[in-house]
């Protein structure tokens, strides 16, 4: 029999996060810092409104681009937020999540052979999706002397002629890393030299910390090269609805939408209405979760570090991201130690690339009671080393 | 809300060396902080909430207490004669139809109606009162009575 599977489904490995998730499930008392979503339930009103935009009969398709008064909403709201100007009519996307978003820049800006150059510990699905879309991946390593920032002069060494888009992910998954709007600057100057498209995805953008959140697009000379990817799933803890959105001009908005009209037809209009909720009413809510984000962000940094397993402090995000190498295990062997020992759950750093080796993924979207009795377990398995 | 205020009312078993890693602040300022939030009785008390009905048999009415004001003093001193009945529990001045709402607590509907009847009732100015039994707690100081639902949430996602 001819192979059946395309190439490209064949090279890309199966999810490193998969198979944890596979290990945990046959253990019910495991506490999980495993996540990669909100433990808060999305709000009550947003739900409310989603049942009754149910109750109106709003079940339809929308248009391709999403419904125009939640694209409206979201122009505003980067309006007054960010002080930057996206024409709802034609430079804004509705995208079933973010993931969708990525999926739909690559392949409106991608031809087979271009590089796409993705920093990592990168989110997982950068690269894959990069590969089906019959480009290259080319991984610019970060680590944890730099806080996991983006290094220009690595960058420089990455960048190659057929280099056609960067990918920035700040407030990062996996690390919590966050970039300066200076430090974003170097690299908005790599972007320009090299005429690179900058696809940022900046789900994590509300939940920042410390200073505030610099969209990719509103430094100087960037609107016109980049695709912000942004979305409902973190901040409103609506991960489920399955809505997000893209901001891009005009040209690589259309290419986009014409991937998703043909793929996605539109993305389910029973989250869209939710969102307009989110965007309209969200303001207390969010910042209620923030707030306990934060709290929890100094909790486990603070004891990680006194742990002994090193942790720069993540301004954004809810990840930890710390180092293991004291233990002498590499991440893996720590992972599925300290679960089949202590039954909790991190995540390898190599789920998110080869640089994540010597360090673990640790979320702290789970109650504070459940972080506490975790990383006493973690404390109890690396003395017992 | 203050941080710190909000976290223990959230938890008030919450201890200074929590609350200062959970704010960023040291454990001197997080203790003379809730100090001065005692002084000046911003912080009341500290107590527990308790699912009454599980702990013991208890019934309690929300009354509905038409006050006739005195010139000068206003409510108050009709106010100040309620709350000082143990069986009250809460008493509030409110706008609207009737004057103070009074939630009183008693072992069973007799002592409850009796104390209505014979000490709410009966008091000098005021003019009337409304009796609603209560029939169930939904929700409490922002604490929900039933049991909360599990988190349907997968264990390791992306
Ligand atoms: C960096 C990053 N981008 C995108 C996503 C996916 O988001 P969405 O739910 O909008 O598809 C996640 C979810 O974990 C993420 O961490």
């Amino acid at each position: 029999m001819k192979d059946r599977i395309s190439t490209a489904a064949r090279s890309v490995p199966p999810s490193g996060i998969r198979k944890f998730f596979e290990m945990v499930l046959g253990m019910p008392e495991v506490i999980s810092l495993g996540v990669g979503e909100p433990d808060f339930v999305a709000p009550w009103h947003i739900r409310e409104a989603c049942i009754y935009s149910l109750e109106k009969g709003y079940t339809m398709y929308t248009s391709n681009y999403g419904l125009l008064e939640l694209r409206e909403e979201i122009s505003k709201f980067y309006n007054q937020w960010h002080n930057l100007d996206y024409n709802p009519e034609s430079e804004i996307l509705i995208t079933t999540g973010v993931s969708e978003g990525y999926d739909l820049a690559i392949r409106a800006l991608v031809n087979p052979g271009d590089e796409v150059l993705i920093p990592e510990p990168s989110y997982v699905s950068y690269k894959p999706c990069t590969v089906f879309a019959g480009g290259k991946p080319v991984v610019v390593t970060t680590n944890a002397e730099d806080e996991f920032k983006v290094r220009a002069e690595n960058l420089r060494a990455a960048v190659t002629e057929k280099s056609k888009a960067l990918v920035i992910n700040y407030p990062n998954n996996p690390t919590g890393a966050t970039m300066t709007r200076k430090e974003l600057e170097e690299i908005a100057d790599i972007a320009v030299e090299h005429d690179l498209t900058v696809i940022s995805d900046e789900v994590y953008g509300r939940l920042t910390y410390e200073g505030r959140h610099t969209p990719f697009s509103s430094l100087e000379g960037m609107r016109d090269r980049t695709v912000i990817l942004d979305g409902f799933s973190k901040a409103y803890a609506m991960t489920g609805f399955r809505i997000a959105f893209s901001l891009a001009p005009e040209d690589i908005t259309d290419a986009m939408m014409k991937v998703h009209q043909y793929t996605m037809l539109c993305a389910p209009i029973t989250g869209q209405m939710s969102a307009i909720e989110a965007l309209r009413n969200g303001e207390r809510e969010v910042a209620t979760m923030t707030r306990e984000y934060n709290r929890r962000r100094r909790v486990i940094v603070k004891r990680l570090n006194e742990i002994g397993l090193t942790c720069f402090t993540p301004k954004g995000a809810f990840y930890a991201f710390p180092s293991i190498k004291s233990t002498g295990l590499s991440s893996e062997e720590f992972s599925t130690q300290l679960l089949k020992s202590k039954k909790v759950a991190v995540v390898p750093g190599t789920a998110f690339g080869e640089c994540g080796e010597g360090h673990i993924r640790c979320s702290y979207a789970t109650s504070m009671e459940d972080l506490k009795t975790a990383l006493n377990r973690i404390e109890d398995f690396t003395k017992s080393l | 809300m203050d941080e710190i205020l909000e976290i223990l009312v959230n938890d008030a078993r919450t201890s200074p060396e929590e609350i200062a890693g959970m704010v960023g602040k040291t454990i001197a300022e997080v203790k003379s902080a809730i100090k001065a939030f005692e002084d000046n009785h911003t912080i009341l008390k500290y107590t527990t909430i308790v699912n009454k009905e599980k702990a013991d048999s208890v019934v309690q009415a929300l009354i509905e207490v038409k006050v006739e004001p005195q010139r000068g003093i206003g409510y108050d001193a009709v106010g100040e004669r309620i709350i000082n009945f143990p069986e009250v529990v809460t008493a509030y001045l409110l706008s609207g139809t009737y004057d103070v709402l009074v939630v009183v607590e008693g072992k069973d509907l007799k002592e409850v109606a009796k104390f209505v009847s014979e000490k709410l009732a009966t008091l000098d100015r005021v003019t009337g009162t409304v009796t609603h039994f209560l029939l169930k707690k939904y929700k409490e100081h922002g604490v929900v009575f039933h049991e909360k639902e599990k988190n349907k949430r997968l264990q390791v996602s992306p």
